[in-house]
């Protein structure tokens, strides 16, 4: 099912998606990939605050190529999910709502999901100058220092995904390759 | 004797890193637009339409193909006839890297220690393999290798009584395990025998051999088409997401072993399988 949706994403929304449904997001979401994570995880042990609140927003694991002159962002495609899976249970009990990368998840990243009623979604991994179209504007809110991992703020405009693993737990990365498995 | 000046090296795979990662080498193209043809999923035919797309706006607008930029693997055969000049070899290349990098509007990934972990702010250093061939001439080949796929390739050193099952059975274990984490459809390089180096080497390397060129060795041949098929009937397909293209070749590389052992090398890469070659 095709479904355009509003960042930050609110409760209700949220678990009305279905793992397998296209969406396309539009609105605030924010970057952050393995090193801006790391620092994050470390503010929090210091209870210091975080560059964005977590309550209903979306991180999008991703680190873009440089802009050239007049244009918001460069190649701009999701990075591998799990390299982040140590960090995002504690985000979700935060509030995160969604997740936009690629490939696959943690148990314990899928129990955070259910459990706050959040999403994870899945952008074509390698489409990089594609998914780039669908950013308005970016500009580095935090951590500037690590380059491509600083934290982005992003505007979005029908930014397309796939819903991977919905507030309920089910998970299409394990569904539909079922369909297409030769015994 | 042959003469040639590094500063014409630098030149070369600055260019190189520019192109490789906005233009598909012509074998990938191509194979990319058959599997849109052949493939039987509606939302993996899809993936794939997006990623005609994507790649047409990286061509016409320069924007890298994916964001990902990689670590540049530079393939250097030197003709042993060959005598350069105007500096050291190595540093010739990494200049070619940085430029390529900078200039190009490229991703800067490379950090200077695995943990310490600082950016060098230059893409470099690169690794660059080395080849002394016969003749006058250099063939450089830049591969340009994203990590999303690098981290789920393998080594497995296997015993000799393993035999060809084993190999299959290691070739599947990574393509699965691998799955969505390695942006499919993927291109499988496999190096099978030598040492624990060599084979993930020859794996590296056999990811440069065009995706259309079949093993000139019966066996070898016979094995990737083998292969091809099976991994196409995981139903990973693309993005992971079901379907029947999950890898668009399976290219074998194959050396002589020890007698106690059967090494094999699986380096996985995305469907931005990316290669420019010169030869000078």
């Amino acid at each position: 099912m095709e479904q355009h949706i509003q960042a930050p994403i609110s409760a209700e929304d949220a678990q009305k998606l279905r793992a397998g449904d296209y969406v396309y997001i539009t609105g605030t979401i924010y970057t952050a990939r393995d090193a801006a994570h790391k620092r994050m995880q470390e503010a929090l042990e210091k209870g210091e605050p975080l560059p964005f609140e977590m309550t209903q927003n979306v991180i999008y694991y991703m680190g873009p190529s440089p802009a050239r002159e007049g244009r918001p962002i460069g190649s701009a495609g999701p990075t591998t999910a799990s390299r982040m899976d140590k960090y995002a249970p504690k985000l979700l009990d935060m509030g995160l709502t969604g997740m936009i990368g690629k490939g696959k998840r943690s148990d314990a990243v899928k129990e955070a999901i259910v459990r706050n009623g959040a999403v994870y979604f899945a952008a074509v991994g390698g489409a990089g100058a594609l998914l780039s179209k669908s950013i308005l504007s970016s500009e580095v809110l935090a951590y500037e220092d690590l380059g491509t991992e600083a934290v982005r703020r992003l505007e979005v405009k029908d930014f397309p995904v796939i819903v991977v693993i919905d507030s309920e737990g089910n998970n299409l990365y394990e569904t539909a390759i079922k369909e297409y498995c030769q015994p | 004797m042959r003469t040639i000046d590094v500063a014409e090296i630098t030149n070369h795979i600055k260019e190189m890193c520019i192109e490789a990662n906005h233009f598909l080498a012509q074998d990938m193209d191509a194979a990319m637009k058959k599997a849109q043809d052949t493939e039987k999923s509606p939302l993996g035919k899809q993936i794939l339409c997006q990623l005609q797309d994507n790649l047409k706006i990286a061509g016409e607008d320069m924007i890298p193909i994916c964001q990902d930029t990689g670590m540049a693997v530079i393939f250097m055969e030197i003709g042993q006839d060959v005598h350069f000049t105007g500096g050291l070899l190595e540093d010739a290349v990494n200049e070619g890297v940085r430029r390529g990098y900078t200039e190009g509007y490229l991703r800067k990934s490379v950090v200077n220690d695995p943990i310490v972990r600082e950016n060098t702010k230059d893409n470099t250093p690169a690794i660059v393999h080395y080849e002394i061939t016969p003749g006058d001439q250099v063939k450089i080949t830049v591969a340009p290798k994203g990590f999303g796929s690098e981290n789920m390739s393998r080594v497995f050193m296997l015993k000799p009584a393993d035999g060809i099952e084993g190999v299959k059975n290691a070739i599947l274990t990574a393509v699965k395990e691998a799955g969505p984490n390695a942006c499919p459809p993927m291109v499988v390089g496999v190096g099978i025998g030598g040492t624990f180096e060599k084979c993930a080497l020859m794996a590296k390397k056999a990811l440069t051999r065009p995706v259309d060129e079949r093993s000139t060795i019966p066996y070898v041949k016979e094995l990737e088409e083998e292969m091809l098929e099976k991994i196409n009937g995981t139903g990973i397909g693309p993005g992971g997401l079901g379907g029947t293209t999950t890898a668009l070749a399976v290219n074998i590389n194959t050396y002589p072993t020890h007698i106690a052992g059967l090494p094999v090398g699986i380096n996985i890469c995305c469907h931005v399988n990316r290669h420019a070659v010169r030869v000078i």
